[in-house]
């Protein structure tokens, strides 16, 4: 049996998710499993004239970069037909990265033309209807290498995939960036940390973390296989949401003290009254540094 | 008699209980209402009380939870309308000052029993514990009052003691007799005070 062949192509981009990919730890055991037609930095037998020239098949397409529809030429042709031209003949097409899923940073630029490939923020853009009976969703800035490969690899054996209706496996985005993370006494307890580079403390109220209602497995298949940013004390930018990127990171925009947004799901009265519960309480443990408490 | 009926029956004897005893303490004292008090009064034994609450203590906490609730619940109703800030200070100043004048025990056990024997509530009603029904309601009015863009963002308890610092005050002095004017002569005036101080 042939091998699915897999085309890697760019629109608008950073090569951001691209070398991210590259730092799989098994990255060409996963490849292994297709022929890779094309991908903008490893090596193939195909050049970008031929893809181009549509002198190629396709089964599995990857798409990276934000859209425009007419305008983003590369070697004097327009992106879009190219990318249109594979998309048809796919059999799945995954977009990676936010950019292609829903427009990311480069949307910032002209807002009302740069989109992602079948979304436009949450909206379905005109090429919706056509692929989204093959389309995969996996944003993120950049993605982690392992939930492409997750993918790929049910993709290769023939698994069918749980989406949600942004088209995000569920098995990697039904999950919010705050579970699993290293922090989550603090933000049961409501103690904030005190400063960049410590250990100690919830980086909800203070920081600007958008962990709570970030979707995303950044804390449970960790990054580099080691960490996260909130685990290392960087609040989480939800770079994985149709909204990104925010304004005023690192700041939690509250009114009277009370944070503008909620975690995912959950409703104001009851964050509050639990707040308001935790919050009469003083732990002795979560006022010291982790190494020194010692009962 | 269904099991369903016998626990209505229950709950309504329950919400009896915490009504007079609220009123006794309210008016008496805390310390100088004793249980066969509230037993003679709800005309039932001192030994049928104890199995609807264990201690003097534990009927306390309950009390303030109760009081809490429906000051909450009274303050949620204007919360889920879609009047200006101004206006909701304006109901509920309104519906503080009435509670005052037909319900004033609810407001008294707050101010001369829940706020002056901390003793008995430092166990099981620290902080916010047993408030949050009402303080919920509080945060919800200003988290609104900020978003859209009425009020001033500031922090919390520098508003809230404000607000309920305020109508709290001038509860005490109607309950001391000192204010000249019926407390509801006073609703307008202090409605848009608080809504000057707190304003964007």
């Amino acid at each position: 049996m042939s091998k699915p062949k897999l085309l890697w192509l760019q629109s608008i981009s950073c090569n951001g998710n691209a070398h991210s990919f590259l730092n799989h730890p098994e990255l060409f055991s996963i490849l292994a499993h297709f022929e890779l037609i094309y991908h903008p930095i490893l090596e193939t037998n195909y050049s970008l004239e031929d893809i181009i020239k549509k002198r190629v098949e396709c089964n599995v397409l990857i798409l990276e970069g934000s859209f425009v529809q007419e305008g983003f030429l590369k070697a004097g042709v327009e992106v879009s037909s190219v990318i249109e031209y594979y998309a048809k003949r796919a059999k799945d097409i995954i977009t990676v990265g936010t950019c292609a899923t829903f427009g990311g940073i480069f949307k910032q630029k002209e807002p009302d033309k740069i989109s992602g490939f079948a979304f436009d923020i949450e909206e379905k853009t005109t090429r919706y209807e056509a692929y989204a009976s093959k389309l995969i969703s996996l944003p993120g800035c950049p993605i982690h290498p392992r939930w492409l490969s997750f993918v790929l690899l049910m993709i290769a054996n023939g698994k069918k995939l749980e989406i949600d209706r942004l088209h995000r496996p569920v098995e990697l985005y039904g999950y919010t960036v705050h579970m699993g993370c290293t922090r989550n006494e603090y933000f049961e307890w409501k103690v904030d940390a005190k400063n960049f580079g410590l250990k100690e403390g919830c980086l909800f109220y203070e920081q600007g973390c958008q962990a709570p209602f970030t979707r995303g497995s950044c804390n449970k298949i960790l990054w580099n296989d080691t960490s996260s940013k909130t685990r290392v004390g960087t609040p989480c930018f939800g770079c994985t949401e149709a909204t990104f990127p925010q304004s005023s990171l690192f700041f939690t925009k509250t009114n009277m003290g009370i944070p503008a947004k909620m975690p995912l799901g959950v409703p104001r009265r009851a964050y509050l009254t639990l707040t308001g519960v935790t919050k009469s309480f003083k732990i002795k443990r979560f006022s010291q540094r982790l190494l020194e408490y010692d009962e | 008699m269904s099991i369903l009926k016998i626990a209505e029956k229950k709950a309504l004897k329950r919400e009896s209980i915490i009504q007079t005893a609220l009123q006794l303490f309210a008016s008496q004292g805390f310390h100088k209402t004793t249980i066969p008090d509230i037993a003679k009064k709800l005309k039932m034994s001192v030994g049928n009380l104890y199995n609807y609450f264990a201690s003097k203590d534990i009927l306390a906490k309950e009390i303030i939870k109760y009081t809490s609730e429906s000051l909450g619940t009274k303050i949620r109703e204007v919360n889920d309308t879609d009047a200006s800030s101004e206006e909701k200070i304006h109901q509920i100043v309104t519906l503080y000052f009435t509670m005052a004048k037909e319900k004033p025990e609810m407001i008294e056990y707050f101010l001369r029993v829940y706020l002056s024997n901390r003793e008995v509530f430092n166990d099981g009603c620290e902080g916010m514990i047993c408030v949050s029904g009402f303080i919920t309601e509080i945060m919800i009015f200003f988290d609104d009052g900020v978003s859209s863009g009425e009020l001033r963002d500031q922090d919390f308890f520098s508003a809230f003691g404000l607000f309920m610092g305020y109508l709290g005050g001038m509860v005490f002095l109607k309950g001391e007799d000192v204010l000249p004017q019926e407390i509801e002569f006073y609703i307008d005036d202090i409605s848009r005070n608080i809504y000057n101080a707190l304003k964007a």
